[in-house]
């Protein structure tokens, strides 16, 4: 097999499955979860082969849409857009960080999904999901990603809105799906700013033809801007990241793959894809840096406040995803972010799947304070999640604080500002984090579904292990030199990295001491981060109000307008015309034929007499 | 003595003279209706009765005038199967054929 078919063979061997599934998969369990892993292990085998080989000198290309010149375009226009995939440093460790971690996912859910409802759909869709997301992976031009983008969203909905029979997952995977679609407009219109100005959709000629920006340099920082909102939607920064707490509706091992490789990684993946691009508009990279570092530290207040096992992880994704932007805008090559996002994904799905693993312990119950004590009764568990959140706060040794304390760091290159949000958030995840392992895992059970828990079962805590040595493991510059290239900030001040340390110090050491002896309750309450500074509030107004001001406009240009002048008023006329005419009506026939034969004589007489 | 085109033009006239009469005078429905096409065919007579007598310098008829009567006896005969169906209606919704007792539009 030669690397261009593995390629391809990567691409499409999750979409035949999810047909398949679709197919025949009401043969049986078995066979719907048996066809999604084996597609799943598939593609994962082939791109670490592929990772293995070469990078491909051209990218591999199918004709698809060829326009020529357009006649009369004053730009250099001509639109061509071919199916290509490019292979890459960038995208090989993509492929293997989505693939990989889809596996693991595939397999826990055949635990986890074995007495939901929607078997086999639920297989089908996380084909689906993977086919769309390693488009976007291969994707060598706009357009081929602006499609797998939506086929993502497409996907995503039809996953978070897996239980659609609950008013609120049909809720949240309709608010996904909406939000995300904000997102993609700018996207899609920073495309067509691109296409206009370089005359090309395809990555690699507008990173060479960014010239055509030289007239008005202000056009390329918004290009870049309007493409960065496609990943504020889709990687849910601040103002649009409202979806994926919700999203939490969905399954858990949904969640798991929706937070860890797929979906909001697309986001960052598309701006390192476009990096030398991104890197040429220092005011949109001003943009990116801000609305990173907010989302960082927001975030990072609302999930110290959330009671729902699944929330306090959303919000930290949210959080996490902030310092990737933030490393997008503060990195000098697009390893910094791309690190982050690979140790990430092996993290926080580990985080997910433990939590995942709780809940089946606990009966689908997902408030933390009806837990407690569980480090007894679920020790695997209760290992995987501690490495995980060792990982997530950015303890030393772990895979976190290799990527997270670089990306801090160089923020401190880029603005004073940045650097303190940045190691904040810090203080926060650390505090959130600690706070969810001493309340969840420790203490005295605080209800009997907590007393009854039980450990899962092999197939879900096998995932759990390797993630484990994955999310310990993935950070060390031994293991990340193969993956991904980075540089180290020069000069750094003394101060940097005591300072994020000492953060997190003081974030793990308050949250123990709050949380130590907490009861039933939690003994803090802020209402703002527990109502999320109510963000989601003010969109639910603002979209209520929209909606009624529109509705109620309508509803009066159809009532008085079409209505009354356009309907009303023109029957109304021919009515009362025609009651006019009933009074020169008297109903006999005959009479009407004699005036009728008379009119005939008369004209006749007047046409003859005249002449 | 053979038939001149006046002879035609006279029974033509007195046969629309016939219709027009029984349209106005009589208050049946149908027989008015009978008048009509009495007064129809009288003006189908003195159309072919002028197409008879205006012959073209070869010494024949003009027989399109001829053809065109046929294609109104056809439209006719069309136009009366309406009228029948109009009438029946009528009578089915009014239960008469008197044209006196049609003037619901008068107000």
């Amino acid at each position: 097999m030669t690397p261009q078919s593995a390629a391809w063979f990567i691409l499409f061997t999750p979409l035949v499955m999810a047909v398949v599934i679709l197919f025949i998969g009401k043969l049986g369990k078995p066979v719907s979860s048996g066809l999604a892993i084996a597609g799943a292990a598939f593609t994962c085998v082939l791109s670490w082969w592929l990772f293995a080989g070469a990078d491909f000198v051209d990218p591999v290309r199918i004709e698809w849409i060829d326009f020529g010149k357009l006649v009369g375009a004053e730009s250099p226009a001509q639109f061509y857009v071919p199916i290509g995939l490019t292979i890459d440093a960038l995208s090989k460790v993509m492929l293997l960080v989505v693939t990989t971690i889809a596996t693991l996912v595939f397999i826990y859910s055949v635990g986890y999904m074995a007495t939901e409802e929607g078997y086999t759909r639920f297989f089908a869709a996380l084909s689906l999901f993977l086919f769309s997301m390693l488009g976007i992976v291969l994707a060598d031009n706009f357009v081929m990603m602006f499609i797998f983008w939506e086929l993502v969203g497409v996907s995503s909905f039809i996953l978070i809105g897996h239980y659609f029979g609950k008013d609120s997952a049909a809720e949240a995977c309709k608010q996904a799906f909406t939000l995300n679609r904000i997102g993609d407009f700018g996207f899609m219109l920073g495309i067509l700013v691109f296409w206009f100005v370089t005359g090309s959709v395809i990555f690699s000629e507008v990173g060479s033809s960014l010239g055509g920006f030289d007239e008005a340099p202000i056009w390329l920082n918004v290009a870049v801007i309007l493409v960065f909102c496609g990943t504020v939607g889709k990687s849910a920064q601040l103002p649009l990241h409202v979806w994926l707490p919700n999203s939490m509706e969905g399954p858990t091992p949904v969640s798991s793959l929706l937070h860890a490789a797929t979906m909001v990684a697309a986001g960052i993946y598309m701006l390192a894809r476009i990096f030398p691009i991104v890197l040429a508009a220092p005011i949109a990279l001003e943009v990116i840096g801000w609305i990173g570092a907010l989302t960082c530290f927001v975030a990072g207040l609302m999930a110290i406040q959330q009671n729902d096992i699944k929330r306090i992880l959303a919000y930290s994704t949210i959080s996490q995803l902030g310092y990737m932007v933030l490393g997008v805008a503060v990195g000098p090559v697009w390893g910094i972010p791309m690190f982050h996002l690979f140790t990430h994904a092996f993290f926080k799905c580990l985080l997910f799947l433990c939590a995942g693993s709780v809940i089946v312990g606990m009966h689908h119950k997902q408030d933390i304070w009806e837990m407690g004590g569980l480090a007894k009764k679920m020790p695997i568990t209760f290992l995987a999640m501690v490495i995980g959140t060792l990982a997530l706060i950015g303890c030393p040794f772990f895979a976190g604080s290799f990527s997270k304390d670089l990306i801090i760091e160089y923020a401190l290159g880029k603005s004073m500002l940045w650097y303190w949000i940045s190691a904040g958030a810090v203080v926060l995840t650390a505090a959130y984090m600690t706070r969810l392992i001493v309340v969840v895992f420790f203490g005295a059970p605080r209800t009997d579904h907590a007393r009854k828990a039980q450990e899962s079962s092999l197939i879900m805590t096998v995932p759990l292990m390797l993630l484990s040595l994955a999310a310990f493991g993935a950070g060390y510059p031994i293991i990340q030199k193969q993956f991904i290239p980075i540089t180290h900030p020069e000069n750094l001040a003394w101060w940097a990295h005591p300072v994020i340390l000492g953060f997190l110090v003081l974030g793990v050491v308050s949250a123990i001491l709050i949380y130590r002896r907490a009861g039933a309750k939690d003994p803090v309450s802020i209402p703002a981060f527990a109502n999320r500074l109510y963000i989601d509030d003010f969109y639910t107004w603002l979209v209520r109000w929209a909606q009624d001001g529109t509705a109620s406009l309508l509803g009066w240009v159809d009532r008085w307008i079409i209505e009354g002048v356009g309907v009303q008023f023109t029957a109304k006329l021919t009515w009362s015309v025609g009651f006019a005419l009933r009074f020169l009506q008297f109903g006999n026939i005959q009479a009407y034929v004699f005036f009728f034969g008379a009119g005939v004589v008369a004209l006749i007489y007047f046409l003859f007499a005249t002449t | 003595m053979a038939p001149t085109l006046a002879h035609y033009l006279v029974v033509s006239g007195l046969l629309f003279t016939l219709g027009m009469t029984a349209v106005l005078l009589r208050r049946n429905i149908l027989i008015i209706f009978m008048g009509l096409e009495l007064m129809l065919n009288a003006a189908n007579l003195s159309l072919v009765s002028f197409s008879r007598f205006n012959l073209s310098p070869a010494g024949l008829p003009a027989y399109d005038a001829q053809i065109l009567v046929f294609f109104i006896i056809t439209v006719a005969a069309a136009e009366v199967a309406v009228g029948l169906a109009i009438i029946v209606a009528l009578y089915r919704s009014l239960q008469t054929t008197h044209v006196e007792d049609l003037d619901t539009l008068k107000f």
